[in-house]
């Protein structure tokens, strides 16, 4: 066994703040061999950022390593100074970020950058580093790379950003890359491509690498080795396969159960125990005959004011209580027609019949004040952004109630908000909280409880559980899931992410670049697609085999 | 190359939908200057002795005897050809006087702002690299000072200091002593004319000349100049490409430059494009100070004794200054952030 390329060794890193010290790193230990893939897995506020950060002496002016030490190629760096620093960074260890776009900088040419990096460390000439440049482009797989090096990081998509990051990462060859979240923001496609090429490089170049991630899925399909953290604390290391098949740890049996597999059912994602009860509802009650559609769009089209067309010729049908999927990579328009259908904005041609009657005329401006806007809510992707930072939570869910059902307060008000609170397990006590002092997840539910305020009949759901761990997006989706069979809502699912769209929708119709690529019944679609795209995506998804970890 | 091709577009549709707002500029100026109170004839009669007729001649040759929506016609279209109409105070067309004093305001203010820029952007940047320290206070207490101390009041006593005390500052009466023999003139800028003409003496007197009343303007805007600085500043420096930047190893200099304020100097950009309209317009207390003939001191005078066609063409002239700056500020953006495209 060689020497280890990183020994990390009780690490603690606080953060000082305005509320004193948080501790967000209690004692970390872990070590990497040379050209090892390692994965560090946990929730958000877990602190495997912080421990990543803290690796390489990128963090934020507040934090600091207080305690434990950090060596690397046996030498102690955990107190190095600036300019040690400076002779590590790039050349012997290099960082992936997350959002790649914003790690850029946007003023300055991809290839000038990459040139930069290299002549941190490199006594060439700028005219040597921008060929060197010229060929990490080509080295991270950039199509046409002598127009791209020109190019601004704007001017380039996520993932063409994420692979000119990798390029700067790599210009030195450093021996040890930190990937924080490398993928998270980029489609699924997308995803398994740079990560394909991530480890490919890391492999031929024998750069030991540490994969941080929310997702266990990834985890488990590049690394060998897996640590979850929880808290600031380790609490599980293994390999990828015992991990999820004999989870030692509380906390990682719950995180294993939660995350979506190819097989997993809605009911699976939280352990025995603290399952939300079902509400046993005989399978759909099917509407008598003659009734409606709830919805029937009918060749629907969006072009936009530049020319370009955002979506072409959709035509889809719901019942009642139905749950339909919208699948698709960005751009494929999923949003698009998830915001006509719902009158946020107006189609360019064709048809929507809300429960028989023409809804689609009616101009986006003045549906507000529509009979239908009561029907047809909408809860929304971020549940950060689309509350209202100077509303209550209760005021949040009165809203609607005092504009589209025209109660006033008092205490009808009160009880009617009450209950969509205890129906979305709202505890009541935090009805006074502004947004900010609540969690993720229970924003989430303040989101869900303001679209079903007024008992809708359809509930278009725009990446309901995007920004949310999957611990929580376990208890938000049973929470849906239950409200559905409740109500009898049909629910419009949008969603990139394909194991959600398949344990919540009956059907799922697959976009492409505005047009229906192909639809039908979830699971059939998915256990056997019809169309290359579709096989493309469902591929690109990172499983945990269930299946085989059940033989084992 | 195509981008400044796009941004020449984008200037040129810029100023075309401005010339609705400087018509404006002119019809609301007219009918302003003719609400204030004060009768211009009785101002420029012979005395105050002059009799009913003498007004009433005077009245007449100013066209004021004519109906309002006349007035402004006649206005209008002499505008349009060019012509401001003629000062009553200086009995010259309002076209030439403006033209005679303008480039000693612009040199004024070009130099003030240049002096500004050159102090408040590191002066930003230090206080952005450490703020809370001992320096980012210094900064923000000089800023204050500098934005608290009215221009007539710091211009005194920069003159009383470096005139007065130290003698090191020339006489603090007009661009040159009036013994200098001038320079054929050929931009108006004083300093640039005497280089041209090879006369370093007269340069050195000029330039002199020009460093207290340069300083007091600059003194004034360096506080938003550099407070915008630090404030940009300090996003850009939080940013994620700065981390990038520091994950691979480069070096200060270049994090700080090149990547941190590089990006930050944007609305440093139109910040300076604002604050040297505003300049060029409100310097009038420093002009009187220092005895510089330019054309807010000219404006003002002419509005004290209800000179109706200097302040009119002052007014349309500033107007069209802050159009063509705020050009050139879209231009320069244009140029330095590949991001702004057309819009």
């Amino acid at each position: 066994m060689t020497a280890p390329l990183l020994e990390v060794e009780d690490l603690k890193v606080t953060f000082s703040t305005r509320r004193g010290l948080v501790e967000a790193v209690r004692g970390v230990t872990l070590s990497l061999q040379p050209g090892e893939m390692l994965g560090l897995v946990g929730e958000s506020g877990s602190g495997k950022s912080v421990t990543g950060f803290a690796i390489t002496h990128l963090l934020d002016k507040a934090g600091r390593i207080a305690g434990g030490r950090i060596r690397f190629r046996g030498q102690d760096i955990t107190g190095a100074g600036s300019a040690d620093l400076r002779q590590l960074h790039g050349a012997a260890m290099a960082m992936i970020f997350q959002n790649p776009r914003a790690a850029l900088n946007p003023i300055r040419a991809i290839g000038e950058q990459i040139a930069d990096a290299i002549l941190a460390h490199r006594r060439i000439s700028r005219p040597e580093a921008r060929d060197e440049a010229l060929k990490l482009l080509r080295a991270v797989q950039i199509r046409d790379p002598e127009q791209r090096v020109k190019a601004y990081p704007h001017e380039l998509s996520g993932g063409m950003c994420q692979r000119v990051m990798i390029a700067i990462a790599i210009s030195c060859n450093p021996q040890l890359l930190i990937a924080d979240e490398p993928t998270t923001g980029l489609d699924v496609t997308t995803q398994k491509v740079v990560m394909d090429l991530l480890a490919d490089i890391a492999a031929a170049r024998g750069m030991a690498a540490i994969l941080i991630t929310h997702d266990l899925g990834l985890a488990a399909r590049y690394c060998r080795r897996v640590v979850v953290m929880e808290q600031g604390s380790l609490v599980e290391e293994a390999e990828p396969l015992t991990l999820f098949h004999r989870p030692q740890h509380p906390y990682t049996k719950r995180l294993v159960a939660a995350s979506p597999t190819a097989t997993s059912r809605v009911e699976d994602l939280v352990p025995d125990g603290e399952r939300v009860p079902l509400v046993q509802v005989s399978a759909l009650s099917l509407p008598p005959h003659g009734t409606p559609l709830l919805l029937d769009v009918k060749q629907i089209a969006k072009r936009f004011d530049d020319g370009t067309t955002g979506v072409a010729d959709f035509s889809m049908t719901m019942r009642h209580g139905e749950s339909i999927g919208l699948v698709g990579e960005s751009g494929s328009g999923k949003s698009t027609i998830s915001r006509m259908i719902c009158r946020l904005i107006d189609p360019s041609a064709g048809e929507i019949l809300f429960d028989g009657r023409a809804i689609g005329q009616i101009p986006a401006r003045d549906f507000h004040r529509s009979e239908f806007r009561k029907d047809i809510q909408i809860v929304f992707q971020d549940p950060n952004e689309s509350l209202n930072p100077r509303y209550t939570a209760f005021d949040c869910i009165a809203h609607p109630l005092l504009r589209l059902l025209g109660l006033r307060s008092g205490d009808r008000l009160r009880r009617q908000v009450e209950d969509c609170a205890d129906r979305v397990g709202l505890p009541r006590e935090l009805l006074s909280r502004f947004p900010h002092q609540l969690s993720g997840g229970q924003k989430a539910r303040v989101g869900i409880a303001r679209a079903i305020a007024c008992k809708p009949r359809l509930l278009v759901l725009d990446e309901p559980t995007a920004a949310l761990d999957v611990s929580v997006q376990a208890v938000v989706l049973q929470l849906l899931n239950r409200l559905r069979r409740e109500d009898n809502l049909g629910f419009l699912f949008v969603s990139h992410d394909l194991n959600v769209v398949r344990m919540m929708c009956d059907r799922t119709i697959v976009l492409r670049a505005g047009q229906i690529v192909e639809q039908g019944e979830s699971r059939a679609l998915f256990a056997n697609p019809q169309t290359d795209y579709t096989r493309e995506l469902v591929d690109a998804v990172p499983h945990i085999q269930r299946a085989e970890l059940a033989l084992a | 190359m195509g981008t400044i091709g796009a941004i020449l577009i984008r200037a040129g549709r810029r100023f075309i939908s401005s010339l609705p707002a400087l018509f404006g500029v002119l019809v609301f100026t007219f009918l302003l200057m003719r609400v204030l109170p004060g009768d211009p004839a009785v101002f420029f009669a012979s005395g105050p002795n002059a009799g009913k007729e003498e007004i009433e001649t005077i009245r007449k040759q100013m066209g004021l005897d004519k109906p309002l929506p006349a007035q402004l016609g006649i206005y209008l279209y002499d505008v349009g050809r060019g012509n401001l109409g003629r000062s009553m105070m200086t009995g010259q067309p309002v076209a030439k006087d403006l033209r005679e004093r303008l480039p000693a305001s612009l040199e004024l203010t070009l130099t003030a702002l240049l002096i500004a820029l050159i102090s408040a952007v590191p002066l930003g940047v230090i206080a952005a690299l450490r703020p809370g320290s001992l320096i980012d206070h210094g900064v923000r207490l000089f800023c204050s000072l500098g934005v608290c101390v009215p221009t007539f009041v710091s211009g005194l006593l920069l003159i009383y200091v470096f005139y007065y005390l130290l003698g090191l500052a020339p006489d603090p009466t007009g661009r040159v002593d009036i013994f200098t023999t001038l320079p054929p003139s050929r931009t108006g800028f004083l300093i640039i004319d005497f280089l041209l003409a090879g006369d370093i003496e007269g340069w050195w007197a000029a330039a002199r000349q020009l460093m207290l009343p340069a300083f007091t303007m600059a003194l004034f805007v360096i506080a938003p100049l550099a407070r915008i600085t630090r404030a940009s500043m300090l996003v850009s420096l939080g940013s994620d490409f700065i981390r990038t930047a520091r994950s691979v190893g480069l070096s200060w200099w270049r994090v700080v430059v090149t990547y941190a304020l590089r990006n930050a100097i944007l609305p440093v950009i139109t910040i300076a494009g604002i604050v040297f309209s505003t300049m060029l317009g409100a310097n009038v207390l420093v002009e009187k100070v220092f005895s510089w003939p330019g054309v807010a001191s000219y404006a003002l005078d002419a509005l004290l004794v209800s000179d109706y066609a200097p302040v009119q063409g002052f007014v349309l002239l500033m107007a069209t200054i802050f159009v063509v700056v705020n050009l050139l500020v879209d231009l320069l953006y244009g140029i330095a952030d590949p991001r702004a495209t057309i819009a």
